[in-house]
């Protein structure tokens, strides 16, 4: 039970990255964090470290890449960049969450009613 | 899919650059935490506090890592390439110990390696043929009448070929072959080849198939019109350059024009099954017709049917033996082969009885792995009582026991799998070398190779090997206390002790292991000087032997016999005068070779049971062979001018006279063959005639002007080196007949040599475990006296500003390394006693319990233990004490 839910939420970690990556364009890591963590108003990520996990996922799928660079204040860093392959993926994943959502949002609202009966 | 598979290679390929990517993650998680630090600042919050919160969004680096790590590889073998490459780190470091533990690994596993492959072939794996189980050798239980009691007559392999009901195909070959009884001519020098005469059927029953051309027709089996042969790969690869149409060519043997019909493959090796150390040529087909009245020529070797056993065929058999006939022509001899008729596996025949000296072989081998394996134990410990604080260290960070021994685990994994590496490469070299001993009389030494089940004996012994004398010092150190170890300051208390104590008892275990080694190879070692020491008879020193070709051909046997005298005078006339040679005669077989017998004569005037009259083994040879060949002779020897016509004589030897005439003088005295007299002229001393370890039977010598010889060898006799006159002795032959082939040129120590050589090969291998048995001992008994100085460095320092003497000091710890030794010294000499009970059916003329190989052993391993503890011990009093107390 525990697994599953842990495989969701890095399914959906992914996904966030993904297209926080897509929208930013280059980013390093604690900018994606930061960038998530204000999107979901600070709701969705325990904690920040986990995002190294899922970017090296990601970037040994193809999704991503990642190159050394300078940031603004001279910072020595690793950017992060979608690739085409990303890009794909993303549209499909972001789909299919659409229709998971929409899906679950139906069931829910039966599940309530099967309930009260 | 595609993307599973991408990142399936990636995590794998992530396995090999771990640190880099390990390096990547820290510098990016630092720049993480100082990029929040910086937001933070800007919060406007206080500089800890400010970091502070960046940590804790940030939730644990060390998590972070695992996770890390986890995703982008897969964790267990992530780990184990991590700990291999900590293992090879650390190795690297402690270079000696790695250098030590690899060549004892080598050696010990090369050592198993080697010998499981002669085991392997010799004993485990069956014989090269089809179906070998069902193969069969039929001879009589071994008797001391030599080949000829082993062999058949045509008649009585005829009617027990058509009598069995046992067998699919019955078999056989001429086993009174002697080395380069042919000669090949027509391609300039005549060359002296060995060819063998084939019951017809003899590759179909063995299972041979030819590599090239086809087996002998029955026609031909039968003796066909044209002469044909078969050649061994070997022959054809070397006299015929691996002619690829040598099939239907003719080549001339010794006169005749004989076609090839075929090619042998490769893996059909005559000799190395049937006549160790003998290389065959070529062969033919036996003409049993033709054979028919020469006696026991062939031996049987049958081909069971299929679910038959060997005890069914041995009642078979006896049911057939009283009806079989020695020659049909008289009614007499039927029945003469009651109980002689005894099938074997012929597996049993070929290596039988090399069974006892390989599974001691075996067991000498594994006792190597075991010392072997104790000095790795031994070496582990004392590193691990070196890393003790390592491992605490590491334990307290937070790595589980397990992966502690994991780690230790997969040093001495890497350390016998190298060792195992080296080991092969060792034993290739080792089971190459013997593969190629033409000289070594052990059956199936040419197919000796590393196969595939040599090579997974290899890895099942260096991982047994690993597990078990790696785990445990592992369990040793990863199972003490974290808080003792962190305290112990380097050799001293707690852990050290304990370890000590175990060291102690691995020493002991090991010096116990050499002492049985160096009994058993000692007693191995006496057993082969004593048969050394055998009066074989003759002198084999100073003199050598070569075949000599005759053409005798004459219209009748008196004719061919006046023929043959005058040859034979004339060779022995000129090569005498070669410079250098003292004596020559001929015989047509030599001592320790093969040999055959004819009849039973009686002395005149006796009746004897049946089966009580010895039958003699016999030789046939000219005046002057005894005093070539050195053997004393008491009477006189034989004339030229014991001719055909003149009074029959004959020499018999000591055996002989003992059985005709006990507590006689048999010369003059007349020996009947039928009714034919034979005068014995002479008594001549025994000689070895097959073994030279086995009784000695009777043997009965005729002169060759009044019997025909079966070829004739040469025998000189020199004041020099033997060898030195072969170029002189050959020209001679060339001269008196231009088609004397080039024949090799024997030193007739080489006889004895080749007879005693699987013992001496034994012996050798036995006493070479023993003294790397002994040097590893020796290392053991070192490292512990060694280490246990250096923990008692304080100690002696106290000592000796107390006043003790250096002499004291060394007497100390020498007296503490006799206590080890002498403890291991009384369990092996215990111990050994057991083991030379085992191995007394190997030795020749030694007492299992002889005392001067015990007292030997035990002088030699005391002197070993002073040695090895007396270095350390001079280390011990070159201790300062100044320096010794402040050492901590």
């Amino acid at each position: 039970m525990a697994d599953d839910k842990l495989d969701l939420l890095q399914g959906t970690l992914d996904l966030m990255v993904l297209q926080t990556l897509a929208a930013m364009g280059p980013l390093h890591g604690y900018g994606i964090a930061r960038r998530i963590e204000q999107v979901s108003g600070d709701t969705v990520l325990l904690n920040q470290g986990t995002i190294y996990a899922s970017l090296v996922r990601l970037q040994q799928k193809g999704w991503i890449f990642a190159e050394w660079g300078t940031s603004d204040n001279n910072r020595k860093g690793k950017f992060y960049s979608i690739t085409k392959g990303g890009r794909k993926q993303l549209l499909a994943d972001a789909a299919y969450w659409r229709r998971l959502n929409g899906v679950m949002g139906r069931v829910l609202a039966l599940d309530t009613g099967a309930k009260q009966e | 899919m595609i993307g599973q598979l991408r990142r399936f290679l990636q995590r794998f390929l992530a396995l090999f650059r771990s640190p880099a990517y390990d390096g990547e993650l820290e510098a990016e998680m630092a720049t993480h935490i100082e990029l929040a630090i910086e937001e933070n600042l800007r919060r406007g919050l206080t500089p800890a506090e400010a970091r502070r919160q960046a940590l804790v969004q940030f939730g644990g680096p060390a998590r972070s890592r695992e996770q890390h790590r986890d995703t982008r590889s897969f964790r267990l073998l992530d780990e184990m390439s991590q700990d291999l490459r900590y293992t090879l780190r650390t190795l690297r470091k402690d270079r000696s110990f790695a250098i030590i533990a690899l060549v004892i690994l080598a050696l010990s596993i090369g050592a198993n390696t080697a010998v499981f492959s002669v085991v392997n072939t010799l004993l485990l794996r069956p014989l090269p043929f089809p179906d070998s189980h069902e193969l069969v050798w039929i001879a009589p239980p071994p008797t001391s009448c030599g080949l000829s009691c082993a062999t058949y007559s045509s008649d009585a392999y005829e009617e027990f070929r058509d009598q069995s009901l046992a067998y699919q195909g019955v078999t056989g070959y001429e086993a009174f072959t002697t080395p380069d009884n042919l000669r090949l001519t027509g391609r300039g020098e005549p060359q002296p080849a060995t060819g063998i005469d084939v019951i017809g059927n003899f590759f179909q029953v063995l299972g041979v198939r030819p590599a090239k051309g086809r087996l002998f027709t029955a026609d031909e089996a039968r003796g066909g019109p044209h002469p044909v042969a078969l050649l061994s790969d070997a022959y054809w690869r070397r006299q015929f350059n691996a002619d690829p149409d040598i099939v239907g060519k003719g080549i001339e043997l010794s006169g005749t024009l004989v076609t090839v019909v075929g090619v042998l493959p490769p893996t059909f090796d005559f000799g190395a099954v049937f006549s160790p150390g003998a290389k065959v040529d070529l062969f033919t087909p036996l003409s049993l017709d033709r054979q028919r009245n020469w006696g026991n020529i062939v031996t049987l070797i049958g081909r069971l049917k299929p679910g038959v056993t060997t005890s069914q065929a041995l009642e078979d058999a006896e049911r057939i033996a009283p009806n079989i006939y020695f020659n049909t022509k008289y009614p007499e001899t039927r029945g003469r082969y009651k109980g002689r008729l005894v099938p074997v596996p012929l597996k049993d025949y070929v290596t039988g009885k090399l069974h006892n000296s390989l599974i001691a072989l075996w067991c000498a081998v594994g006792a190597i792995l075991l010392i072997a394996g104790v000095n790795l134990s031994n070496l582990l410990l004392a590193r691990a009582a070196a890393r003790g604080k390592e491992f605490a260290l590491r334990g307290a960070l937070g790595a589980n026991r397990g992966r502690l021994i994991r780690q230790l685990l997969l040093e001495s994994l890497v350390l016998s799998g190298a060792g195992a590496g080296l080991g092969v490469v060792l034993a290739l070299g080792l089971i190459l070398w013997l593969a190629h001993q033409g000289s070594l009389a052990l059956p199936l030494l040419s197919s000796l190779r590393i196969d595939t089940q040599a090579l997974a004996w290899t890895a099942l012994v260096a991982s047994v090997t690993a597990m078990v004398f790696g785990l445990l010092p592992g369990l040793r150190t990863a199972g003490g206390h974290l808080i003792e170890a962190l305290k112990d300051s380097g050799p001293g208390a707690g852990l050290g002790r304990k370890n000590q104590r175990l060291r102690s008892t691995l020493v002991v275990s090991e010096v116990a292991l050499a002492c049985m080694l160096l009994v058993s190879a000692g007693l191995l070692l006496r057993s082969f000087l004593k048969v050394l020491d055998v009066d074989l008879g003759f002198e084999p020193d100073h003199a050598a032997s070569i075949k000599v070709e005759y053409d005798d051909s004459a219209p009748s046997s008196e004719g061919s016999q006046m023929k043959r005298s005058v040859i034979f005078q004339e060779i022995l006339e000129r090569v005498t005068a070669v410079p250098g040679v003292e004596a020559a005669g001929m015989a047509d077989y030599l001592p320790l070779g093969p040999n055959r017998s004819w009849d039973t004569p009686v002395p005149q005037g006796q009746t004897f049971d049946p089966g009580q009259i010895p039958e003699p083994l016999v030789y046939v040879v000219t005046p002057g062979f005894f005093r070539a060949m050195g053997i004393r002779l008491h009477g006189r020897d034989f004339a030229w001018s014991d001719g055909p016509s003149s009074e029959r004589v004959v020499v018999i030897n000591e055996s002989a006279a003992r059985r005709y005439w006990p507590g006689e003088d048999a010369v003059n005295k007349i020996l009947m063959r039928g009714t034919e007299q034979n005068r014995v002229i002479a008594v001549v001393e025994d000689v070895h005639e097959e073994h030279v370890e086995t009784a000695l039977g009777s043997q009965i010598y005729y002169p060759m002007m009044q019997q025909g010889p079966n070829g004739a060898q040469l025998v000189v006799r020199s004041k020099t080196e033997p060898s030195t006159l072969a170029g002189g002795v050959l020209r001679t032959l060339r001269e008196l007949n231009p088609k004397q082939p080039a024949a090799e040129f024997r030193p007739i120590r080489m006889l004895v040599d080749r007879a005693v050589s699987p013992r001496r090969f034994f012996m050798l291998l036995v006493a070479a475990f023993a003294a790397l048995g002994l040097i590893l001992a020796a290392l053991g008994i070192y490292g512990v006296i060694s280490y246990a100085v250096a923990r008692q460095t304080r100690e002696f320092g106290i000592r000796m500003v107390l006043g003790a003497t250096p002499a004291l000091v060394r007497r100390i710890v020498l007296a503490n390394t006799l206590k080890l030794a002498g403890v291991g010294i009384a369990v092996g000499a215990a111990a050994s006693v057991v083991c030379a009970q085992i191995i007394a059916s190997l030795l020749f003329h030694t007492a299992p319990s002889d005392p001067a190989t015990f007292l030997l052993v035990i002088l030699l391993l005391v002197t070993v233990a002073l040695l090895a503890g007396y270095f350390p011990a001079l280390r011990a009093t070159r201790i300062e004490p100044a320096v010794s107390l402040r050492c901590d």
